[in-house]
């Protein structure tokens, strides 16, 4: 790790600090290495002009989530006991209670939250890995708000694990009423923990560099 | 002369000046470059104070009540946790500890650390590092998303027994709007600047 100096500009070899978000001018030696790991002056977190193996480690994250997406659907993710009876909840079984019952403004907004955003969440990002790989020139903006969409409602998936977690703390009278967590709770915020990983290592810079190339050719 | 990037499409450009309040976007890709909030400090600290406060009865006091058959149970932020972790869902309390509890009581806690002495015009010793955290811990925090657990479970349980609202309830329905207004309030550059810029 080698100190930098603050403040380069266009023209000049830079990088931006992941961190702090300082623009440093980098030694022509690091410039010709994307991943080469440099020390932040202001915060002193590593710096890199590109996250390092962002591809490799994005697609590693999606897959798992990918694996883990069916089973978090089909296992139920509760099961509640009332008056003797135990009936199991699944996340779509429990968006389809609430729309059952007419509460329908919630019922959209877990219907969003547990189901369309994962799917969104994990297509949107093999599509931005896809084209980053096939060296796409296709938008660079409209993928870039993609990006940006998908990291800021990520978050929103954990509902149903909140869910789960509170009428179990409620709901726990033995034969009478219970709520017990299941296995599908599990893989469902394993779903969620894996995609905000991957969103996280995804570096949205490498949709820009196609761009800069030819750019730079003209 | 000041440079800023965009975190997006790694554009590189000159600082634009930009009134307090208002925010710069990155003319490329449309990506948010940073808000000018000037007054950053004292503004995020009070707030933040407000948040401590708030954060603490939200876990000393049941959030909710349930009556069903003469029985009453209560359930705290905790709680839920535990009850979680006997049933042998380890993994998922685990994550809920993190994100409900000590992902947003370091967020508050490291930032009060940094913002009070940055106040008075010296920084912290290790604020640097505490700022780090502060960056790292954000997107963990998960508060607000917990609030609307806390509905959906209410609605769930409306038909089966009582659901009696407690104390912790309006805790965190104060809480959430104040660490939005401080998430927005919060000028990281303006910080990071005072942190320690070389030169």
């Amino acid at each position: 790790m080698s100190a930098l100096a603050s403040a380069a500009g266009p023209g000049f070899p830079y990088a931006q600090c992941h961190t702090c978000r300082l623009v440093v001018a980098i030694p022509p030696v690091a410039a010709h290495d994307a991943h080469a790991a440099l020390g932040c002056p202001r915060c002193g977190s590593d710096v890199h002009r590109r996250k390092p193996d962002s591809l490799s480690r994005t697609w590693a994250f999606l897959i798992a989530a990918i694996l883990c997406y069916l089973p978090a659907n089909l296992y139920p993710i509760m099961s509640v006991t009332s008056l003797g009876r135990t009936q199991a909840d699944t996340i779509l079984s429990g968006v389809v209670f609430l729309f059952s019952h007419g509460m329908w403004p919630l019922a959209f907004v877990v219907f969003v939250a547990s189901v369309v955003v994962p799917v969104l969440k994990i297509v949107a990002l093999v599509g931005l890995l896809a084209s980053v790989q096939r060296r796409s020139r296709w938008d660079p903006r409209r993928r870039s708000l993609v990006y940006r969409v998908v990291e800021a409602i990520g978050r929103w998936s954990m509902v149903d694990v909140y869910v789960v977690t509170i009428l179990a703390a409620l709901v726990h009278m033995g034969k009478v009423a219970a709520v017990e967590a299941e296995a599908g709770a599990f893989f469902f915020g394993a779903v969620v923990v894996l995609t905000l990983f991957a969103a996280e290592s995804f570096d949205p810079r490498l949709i820009w560099d196609v761009i800069e190339e030819r750019d730079e050719q003209r | 002369m000041r440079w800023v990037g965009c975190q997006v499409c790694d554009g590189v450009v000159e600082e634009p000046e930009v009134p307090d309040g208002g925010s710069a976007v990155c003319g490329r890709c449309g990506a948010l470059l940073f808000r000018r909030r000037r007054r950053t400090v004292e503004i995020t600290f009070a707030l933040m104070v407000a948040a401590a406060i708030l954060f603490a009865v939200a876990n000393a006091y049941p959030f909710l009540a349930f009556e069903m058959q003469g029985q009453v149970t209560h359930t705290t932020l905790g709680s839920g946790v535990q009850a979680l972790w006997e049933q042998g869902s380890r993994a998922v309390a685990g994550l809920v500890l993190f994100t409900t509890i000590l992902s947003p009581a370091s967020e508050i806690l490291l930032l009060l650390y940094v913002l009070a002495p940055l106040h008075f015009g010296a920084p912290a010793p290790g604020a640097v590092v505490a700022m780090r955290w502060v960056s790292r811990l954000k997107p963990w925090s998960m508060m607000e998303v917990f609030l609307i657990g806390i509905l959906v479970a209410v609605v769930k349980l409306a038909d089966m027994a009582e659901i009696v609202p407690g104390v912790a309830l309006w805790a965190f329905a104060v809480l959430i709007p104040i660490l939005a207004g401080a998430a927005a309030f919060l000028d990281t550059e303006l910080v990071w600047r005072r942190l320690g810029e070389p030169a």
